[in-house]
């Protein structure tokens, strides 16, 4: 491939993605004195982390009394006890510290009376152990996300952080099952990249768009992800997929569970408060699995609104306009876009959309990636941070606001641990050609592909089989189709066209490169999904409605070459990280 | 028709046409300004015939699907579709805005859409913003405050607090600074209503103890003082936020100070 010009660079580390946990780990490595880039396909502004509304939950207690270990064991019953209790513990006991030091970064939250860091109520977020809501989720408005990544990339810029921005990432440098770094293609000019690094961290983020309908942005082809397994390493979870329960009907924008923080409520076409029938206590308020499950009920039991009967209608117009204007600007603005409602006035059509991946590349709570040899193994030289991340803290489903959290502390802890394993400015060794060639090779082949089928098709088609065939319920039998059909777009690439040719902001070939990162996590997706025969979060099977400990305490491992995959298990944690709390024994889950 | 910054030595001619094939009896022409540098040719303007009966309302799912089923060539920015990403920036119909906030039905007669104005264009709908960001950078955008190791939070009454509404919901979309056209005369050196709205959050948040040396350093014939209150950047923020009036506050402080 002696046509391309490769460009060399050397770095400490390199993150590979600018969104907050990116950029959080960005900060925390320029502070230690590596030597660090941060690559990245969009201006990291531009990152999906801005899409996040409701808040970022840390046991503050500035609202009333709170307990980390109560956080704990929300977050140990949210994940219906697949999440590791080291890595909850951990991210629980430090939520506090992170949520204070991004205020001190900058980040404009909402306030209390006393001048604190307001708090709102939460799915699932409990006090004293499922007993009574708390107010644990942090917030500024709900523009959360925003807020935070705003303010972080502003921390980058203190701390000189070097920035490839529109650089679009092809693949990992592997040696000897180290990694050494990435290839890169910058969309600017056109030229191709080698980043040479000591350690390599992604923050890619999630895969929403292996759906038709989903809340996440067109950029959210989980790249880092499928990087991981081009190069040989599994994934992990990946069959637990959250549908927030309310995504606006037919645009599939999110509406913050915030809403329902605030006193919101959903009703069907009878004007029932439904939740009360499937969750008692918590109601609206139960975690988002649960919610989307009693929406999809309540829909296929012909109780959705509107003509097709296929939604339900969330409420706000009981609450105070002021409080509207205050705490949920950003929803009013986006149900008068998408959906034409004044929420002061109206409900809000909605209906459970795709919206985060649990799923994703194994780590320890250090963020270092690990893989099955044996037993569990770390890969030297490489990190995953984020939502591209499976530590596993959110288990089969993540708790709403668990995400923002997620992302600081192991932003944060990825930089601590780099720092103890890096010495500044340590000689890069030398490596051979042939991965950079063997990365090449399948850039120039898609770049040259002149068939017959269009990347949008080939998207289209595994979008709309995702959504049938592995939605909220799913069967053995709509999963067997499942893992038949998601194979046909994958060698419908075998006959692919790529119209544009060109090096420059080619974005036909961006989406292509993005189309073969997706096809291939939909494949590991769905077969993970075939193989778990039991019903956990996220994952509900009709035909197995109830939780397996005996047999499926256990991550889910898919190594995907091709359309072949290789599916494994690896035990649950099941002991805490330290003394300070006790283990949480598996319960039956009700809220 | 925008101002568009040409490459050197060019004109604009007229592209291709590109007829429905649907059959489609509502059907609407988008004119899209094309240019892709590696080809050494002019710009030109494209015309697609659009199937209307099947296209969601706004004009990023107008642009998406004339990307994924009539020509995928077309390079625009695209990421989150609901208004909070700001990547999605252009000109349509002769005013800036976000191409996914956008109704297309908001638009009388053909459909045009052409980059932001004034900036050098990369390719097609893909202007470069790096002038921006920069300035963006030089505003040092971070809180300048001596709490840093603290346990505890900075205090903020809900008042202070509320000062800062109106400008941290900027996206950066910049298309204020590029309907400005005393950004567009002096971009290298007027900061441009965007960055200087960016500024004025900072200045404003009472947790910061630096206002005295931000207002210095924007107080500048240039980078503040070009602002003519045209108020074109008020006009066109697709977030309903409001740059003139911040930067006339950053004015009044400094007038007052």
């Amino acid at each position: 491939m002696s046509s391309y010009k490769i460009i060399d660079h050397e770095y400490d580390v390199v993150v590979l993605g600018a969104g907050g946990s990116g950029l959080r780990a960005a900060v925390g490595l320029s502070e230690a004195g590596l030597k660090t880039a941060c690559v990245s396909k969009v201006f990291p502004t531009r990152s999906h982390t801005s899409a996040a509304q409701g808040g970022i939950s840390a046991a503050l207690g500035n609202m009333g009394e709170d307990d980390w270990r109560w956080h704990m064991y929300d977050t140990v019953k949210g994940a219906d006890w697949l999440g590791d209790q080291d890595c909850i513990e951990y991210l629980c006991k430090e939520a506090p510290k992170a949520v204070l030091e991004l205020e001190q970064y900058g980040v404009p939250f909402s306030r209390t009376e006393e001048g604190k860091i307001y708090q709102r109520p939460f799915g699932g977020m409990t006090k004293n152990y499922g007993n009574g809501t708390v107010q644990r989720t942090c917030a500024a408005a709900d523009r959360t996300g925003h807020a935070i990544l705003h303010t972080l990339y502003g921390q980058a810029l203190k701390h000189n952080t070097e920035f490839f921005i529109e650089y679009f990432a092809l693949d990992l440098l592997m040696k000897d099952g180290e990694c050494k770094g990435l290839i890169a293609w910058n969309l600017n000019d056109g030229t191709i990249h080698r980043f040479r690094s000591h350690i390599t961290i992604i923050a890619t983020g999630g895969y929403g768009k292996v759906y038709y309908s989903a809340t996440s942005a067109h950029t959210c082809t989980g790249d880092g992800n499928a990087m991981v397994l081009r190069a040989g390493l599994p994934l992990q979870d990946m069959e637990f997929v959250q549908f927030h329960p309310t995504g606006i009907y037919g645009h599939g924008t999110l509406i913050s569970e915030g809403v329902r923080g605030e006193g919101g409520y959903l009703v069907n076409s009878k004007g029932e408060r439904f939740m009360e029938r499937y969750a008692p206590k918590a109601k609206d308020l139960a975690s988002r699995d649960v919610v989307s499950r009693s929406i999809a009920v309540e829909i296929n039991e012909g109780r959705g609104v509107g003509k097709e009967r296929d939604h339900v209608h969330l409420h706000l117009d009981h609450l105070d306009p002021n409080v509207i204007e205050e705490r949920l600007p950003g929803i009013s603005e986006s149900s008068r876009l998408f959906a034409n409602v004044d929420v002061t006035k109206e409900p809000i059509p909605v209906v459970p959309t795709v919206h985060y991946n649990m799923g994703g590349i194994p780590t320890n709570y250090k963020a270092e990636v690990l893989t099955l040899n044996g037993s569990a193994k770390t890969v030297p030289g490489l990190m995953a941070i984020g939502e591209a991340a499976c530590v596993s803290v959110h288990g089969a489903n993540r708790l709403g606001s668990n995400s923002l959290i997620d992302l600081v502390v192991f932003g944060r802890a990825a930089a601590k641990r780099a720092s103890e394993l890096v010495k500044p400015g340590t000689p890069h060794e030398k490596i051979s050609d042939s991965e950079t060639d063997r990365c090449l090779d399948r850039f120039d082949k898609l770049r040259n592909a002149s068939g017959s089928n269009s990347t949008a098709e080939l998207r289209l088609s595994m979008q709309k089989t995702m959504q049938s065939k592995c939605a909220v319920f799913r069967t053995e039998k709509t999963l067997k189709e499942g893992v038949n059909e998601i194979r046909k777009p994958f060698e419908g690439m075998d006959d692919l066209s790529v119209k544009d040719k060109s090096l420059i902001f080619n974005t036909d070939l961006v989406e292509t490169l993005e189309f073969d990162n997706l096809i291939r996590q939909a494949i590991t997706t769905m077969d993970s999904a075939y193989h778990r025969k039991e019903s956990r979060g996220a994952h509900a099977r009709e035909d197995f409605p109830k939780r397996n400990d005996e047999k499926y305490m256990q991550h889910t491992l898919s190594w995907c070459n091709g359309t072949k995959t290789k599916i494994d298990y690896r035990p649950v944690h099941s002991s805490t990280l330290t003394n300070d709390v006790q283990y949480f024994p598996p319960q039956e889950r009700v809220y | 028709m925008v101002q568009i910054s040409l490459p050197q030595n060019s004109k604009i001619e007229k592209g291709k046409y590109y007829k429905d094939k649907t059959g489609s009896k509502n059907l609407r022409k988008v004119n899209i300004y094309r240019w892709d540098p590696s080809t050494g040719e002019n710009p030109r303007i494209d015309t697609y015939e659009v199937d209307m009966d099947n296209c969601p309302s706004k004009v990023l799912d107008l642009l998406n699907k004339i990307k994924n089923e009539i020509d995928s060539s077309i390079s625009y920015r695209r990421s989150c579709a609901h208004g909070v990403c700001g990547s999605c920036a252009m000109n349509m119909d002769g005013k800036n805005g976000l191409a996914c906030t956008k109704p297309h039905s908001e638009i009388k007669g053909d459909i045009n859409i052409y980059p932001l104005p004034h900036l050098r264009v990369q390719k097609d709908l893909i202007g470069d913003l790096s002038t921006l960001y920069k300035q963006y950078a030089s505003v040092e955008p971070w809180l300048k405050n001596s709490n840093t190791k603290s346990e505890k939070e900075n205090f903020q009454s809900k008042e202070d607090r509320a000062k800062l509404d109106g400008l941290y919901e900027c996206i950066m979309c910049a298309c204020c600074s590029t309907s400005c056209p005393s950004y567009w005369w002096n971009g290298d050196k007027y900061l441009g209503p965007a960055v200087l709205l960016q500024a004025y959050r900072w200045i404003i948040d009472s947790r910061d103890e630096e206002r005295k040396e931000r207002l210095k350093k924007v107080a500048d014939e240039l980078k503040l003082y070009r602002c003519h209150t045209i108020m074109n950047c008020t006009n066109a923020c697709p977030k309903g936020l409001n740059p003139a009036k911040a930067i006339a506050s950053i004015k009044k402080m400094l007038a007052t100070s």
